[in-house]
């Protein structure tokens, strides 16, 4: 519960993030990809990935397809859209702000 | 976009949840293939319906699928209870459809503003006081001198606009022999750009056209009229045919959306005011004077102005009229000049069918009452029935608002199955009734266009419905108290409730069936008069001529006629009985002042009284000798009013022209009262010679004639083309220009009666029915719901009066309150419908014991098979079913 929560709010700008490097990942692939780049430190929930991913979809963030899979089954990837990138954009600034602004007030404190 | 995806994600759903599963189940195999173990993998995914709800419910619109559910619920509820849907949904659509017809007859005549620039700017001009027959009333027919000096007077701040009565006329585009019928209407040529009105072809009549008599003979066709008669032919700008005297060229053809300024008419053919052949007569009224006020202009002054320049008119005109008494003249120059506001055009079926038409959507509106009732009751019943499935859906947590939600949805797919039915009935009946307002040669045409203005009444109305009958259940069942529901207590529907409903239902019947009762029994009244002459298998041909003819090729004709095999008699008249023509007088009786009552007249042939089978009380029958005007045959009413004589033969009296001038006439004959013009009145009338002598031995030619058919056959129509032909061949210069039947004309008469009677006593029907139906349903319904404690008195011995007291009790109560409330509304509002009665008293016990004993029939009728089945309830199988 507790993992899940701390990457609550960052949960999006993780995905979308992810996303603009590689696109076309499906929800497992997207799952571990948070896992390795942050080394394990942030884990997405598979309860809250997929909901999150299809929230981002009807917001119109990002869009999915269908692909067809060597073992024969279908899987569904998804990639960025232009509103996407504008969201990611404004996600990744305002990360920026709070992080900086949480900074400061350690280093003061 | 994405809303427009949430709102189709609601309609695709089980594909949605698919999808969701596929893309959980791809996520599985992944995990397993990296290694992880399945079950764990499994178990971080979470609850399975969960998790699928909660992805279903970002991927589409809540409530819209909360709505979408909920009428696919009620669907499935109609469906079960297929019988009882379908009668209900028949009852509505019967309900809905005729209160979509009424509503689209009423707003085509009344309310739907005319399709010109400013309707709310056009305004009628009419007069009201006593006429020159010294009868109150209100005209509308106006001189064109009369307009002319009124249109100079409202320079500036009004344009009048002159408006003919649309005819239906001869015309024709070749030879005499080729004539055909058409409606023409002589109009200002300024109404056009008044109205701003668009050509769809060539160019429409101008100022410019009329501007003087007779000098501009064109003509604009309508849009329908283009139509119907040339395939929209943009060739026939510049034809010509003949009217009248005259040879009109076709100019253009106005727009589609204006048929006319008179609702029930739809005008063909336009020409300009000033090519009427008498336009210019000051005695002659021939049109109505409609004002475009310009804006900012004050109505009242305006009027007052009109008023004096028509005062002065017609004390000038009237100045040299001798032939009228003083009290006719005085009364006649005291007319008030109204100017009313006209938005959706004049016509004489406005006035006549108004009030006809709002009774007629009274007696709707009480029969669409009396189906919501029934399906109130219906669904009370069913939700009554279902307590269980509610109080559980309480228990689970269902709002209020979701279990109102998931009746009303029901209660509006019913009204939506029905309002669907309701649109054909529509379609089919609302011209039909129109149709009945058919008189012999002029057929009513109303545009009954189906658009957002009747589109916008069907949402209304179906919104109204739902609410009307499916609140109450709705309410009723969300207030359920899920504990007592659950254990099997009380889930009866409050009777009282129901028995409400029934009363309602039964003063709504009553009020239906009473006035039904008022408007057959005028019908009757009317249709079974005697009229004073035989109408029965009479046939009249309306035959005209394009220039006056010698009266002996008219003589010639007849004497033909008359050899023909099928005919009994035949005769002459100017114009037949009751077709709508009328020529009244004063009457100077011993060189004394001219009378106030009128006399009217009507120049008949020899042989008229015979073969109209009017008998002749004294004297004689006209011979080929007698000239106009010296011999004059009178009815009994002439005979008591004017000469206060019932054997008046050899006596002369004088009539008085309006120009001053009198004929001696001299009374060879008395005949029996035969009704003229209107069958409700009895009018004094003196039948005058068809031939005017000219000089010392000739006659004077003539342009049209009646020919007065007794045929030996049942039906006379079906002489009708060979007699026609006849006419042309024996005399070429002659030729039949309508054909009808004396019966037709005396239909005529109560076109509007018949039409009412007709309607009602269907609505009647519709309103017994649908009551007896509704009564028979709440009773059956208490039987059920009463079937143990009914089972545990028959198994106790009660007698049989004793088992169904409980349940008749309330239902009789219910029936005698909803008489006595019907009975009360019939007597209020038979005074509102008083003119539309005739020899028929609201206050006739006659007419308030039927409805009453109808009532009671359809009630016993309605509760014998619930009372039956309520006594042949056996304990012991109920017992062993419990």
């Amino acid at each position: 519960m507790a993992k899940t929560d701390s990457l609550q709010g960052s949960l999006d700008l993780l995905v979308l993030k992810i996303l603009s490097r590689r696109p076309r990942l499906h929800g497992y692939a997207l799952m571990t990809a948070i896992a390795d780049t942050s080394e394990d430190v942030l884990r997405a929930e598979e309860g809250s990935l997929y909901p999150a991913l299809h929230r981002m979809e009807e917001a119109g963030w990002i869009r999915a397809e269908w692909v067809k899979r060597e073992t024969g089954r279908r899987t569904r990837v998804y990639e960025l859209t232009k509103a996407g990138k504008e969201q990611l954009a404004r996600e990744e600034l305002r990360w920026q702000t709070v992080t900086s602004a949480v900074n400061r007030v350690l280093r003061m404190a | 976009m994405s809303l427009f995806s949430r709102i189709a994600n609601v309609f695709r759903g089980e594909r949605l949840n698919r999808e969701i599963e596929e893309e959980y189940a791809s996520h599985l195999e992944e995990a397993i293939l990296a290694g992880r173990d399945p079950l764990a993998a499994r178990k971080a995914l979470g609850n399975d319906l969960r998790r699928r709800e909660e992805s279903h419910d970002i991927r589409v619109v809540a409530w819209l699928d909360t709505l979408r559910s909920d009428f696919i619920f009620g669907w499935r509820q109609l469906k079960r209870n297929r019988v009882t849907s379908a009668a209900a949904t028949v009852s509505l659509a019967l309900a809905i459809g005729a209160s979509t017809s009424a509503f689209r007859l009423i707003d085509a005549l009344l309310w739907r503003p005319l399709p010109i620039a400013h309707p709310e700017r056009l305004y009628v001009l009419s007069r009201q006081g006593m006429g020159f027959d010294n009868q109150p009333g209100e005209w509308d027919s106006w001189a064109y001198p009369d307009f002319q000096l009124m249109r100079t007077a409202a320079k500036g701040q009004a344009e009048l606009i002159a408006v003919s009565w649309a005819l239906r006329s001869d015309i024709t585009y070749k030879t005499d022999q080729e004539m055909e019928k058409a409606v023409v209407q002589y109009v200002s040529g300024w109404m056009f750009p008044t109205f701003g009105i668009r050509p769809a072809a060539g160019r429409l009549l101008t100022a410019n056209d009329d501007r003087a008599p007779g000098a501009a003979p064109y003509a604009v066709l309508s849009y329908d009229y283009w139509t119907r008669r040339f395939g929209r032919d943009p060739a026939v700008v510049g034809r010509t045919f003949h009217y009248g005297d005259g040879v009109y060229q076709i100019v253009g053809v106005s727009e589609k959306k204006f048929t006319g300024t008179e609702p029930g008419v739809v005008v063909d053919i336009f020409v300009p005011a000033l090519m009427r052949p008498d336009a210019l007569r000051p005695d002659t009224t021939w049109m109505r004077t409609l004002v475009v006020v310009d804006p900012g202009v004050a109505v009242e002054p305006l009027r007052a102005r009109l008023a004096a320049v028509t005062y002065a008119f017609e004390k000038n005109r009237l100045s040299g009229e001798t032939g009228l008494s003083q009290e006719t003249l005085r009364n006649v120059l005291a007319n008030q000049v109204r100017m009313e506001p006209a938005p959706n055009g004049v016509s004489g079926m406005q006035k006549e069918y108004s009030r006809a038409l709002a009774v007629i959507a009274i007696l709707v509106v009480m029969v669409l009452l009396i189906a919501c009732a029934n399906i109130a009751n219906l669904m009370t019943a069913q939700a009554a029935a279902r307590s269980r499935e509610m109080a559980l859906r309480v228990s689970i947590g269902a709002g209020r608002v979701r279990l109102i939600r998931l009746v009303l949805a029901e209660s509006a797919l019913l009204a939506l199955f029905s309002s669907a039915g309701g649109a054909l009935f529509s379609w089919w009946s609302a011209p039909l009734v129109v149709g009945m307002i058919n008189p012999p040669d002029n057929p009513a045409r109303l545009i009954l266009p189906a658009d957002w203005r009747v589109l916008g009444f069907g949402v209304l109305l179906i919104a109204c419905v739902v609410l009307l009958f499916g609140l109450v259940p709705a309410l009723r069942a969300s207030s359920i108290k899920p504990v007592s529901a659950l254990k099997g207590e009380d889930s009866r529907a409050r009777p009282a409730l129901m028995h409400g409903m029934i009363a309602a239902q039964v003063a709504f019947c009553f009020l239906v069936l009473f006035v039904a009762g008022l408007f057959v029994a005028t019908f009757e009244h009317l249709a079974t008069k005697p009229v004073g002459f035989s109408p029965e298998r009479l046939l009249l041909l309306d035959t005209i001529a394009h220039h006056p003819q010698p009266a002996a090729y008219w003589d010639q004709v007849e004497d033909h006629l008359r050899t023909m095999p099928g005919v009994e008699r035949v005769s002459q008249a100017a114009w037949p009985l009751l077709g709508g023509n009328s020529w009244n007088d004063s009457i100077s009786v011993n060189g004394g002042p001219p009378s106030v009552t009128l006399s009217w007249f009507l120049n008949v042939g020899p042989g008229f009284f015979d073969t109209m089978r009017i008998p002749l009380l004294s004297g004689r029958e006209f011979r080929e000798s007698d000239g106009y005007p010296e011999a004059a045959i009178v009815n009994q009413t002439f005979a008591r009013e004017f000469l206060h004589d019932a054997n008046p033969v050899g006596r002369t009296f004088d009539k008085a022209s309006d120009d001053g001038s009198f004929e001696r006439m001299q009374v060879v004959g008395v005949v029996a009262d035969a009704y003229y013009s209107n069958i409700r009145v009895m009018l004094p009338v003196v039948f005058v010679p068809l031939h005017h002598p000219v000089g010392a031995t000739g006659l004077q030619p003539m342009g049209e004639v009646t020919y007065i058919v007794r045929t030996r056959s049942a039906n006379p129509l079906s002489m009708a083309s060979q007699l026609r032909q006849e006419v042309g061949r024996v005399r070429p210069e002659l030729r039949v220009s309508n054909v009808e039947t004396q019966k037709e004309l005396l239909d005529a008469q109560t076109l509007r009666e018949r039409m009412l009677a007709t309607l009602a006593m269907f609505f009647a029907v519709v309103a017994i029915l649908l009551a007896g139906v509704g009564l028979y349903g709440v009773l059956f319904y208490s039987v059920i719901q009463r079937r143990r404690e009914i089972g545990i008195r028959i198994a106790l011995g009660a007698r049989p009066a004793h088992v169904v007291r409980p349940i008749l009790s309330g239902i009789a109560l219910a029936l005698a309150l909803g008489t006595a409330a019907g009975l009360t509304l019939g007597l209020v509002s038979t005074r509102s419908i008083e003119s539309l009665l005739y020899q028929v008293k609201g206050s006739d016990p006659v007419q308030l014991a039927a409805p009453c004993l109808i009532v009671l029939l359809a009630a016993i009728m309605a509760a014998v098979p619930p009372i039956a089945r309520a006594l042949h309830i056996n304990p012991v199988d109920l017992l062993r079913a419990e």
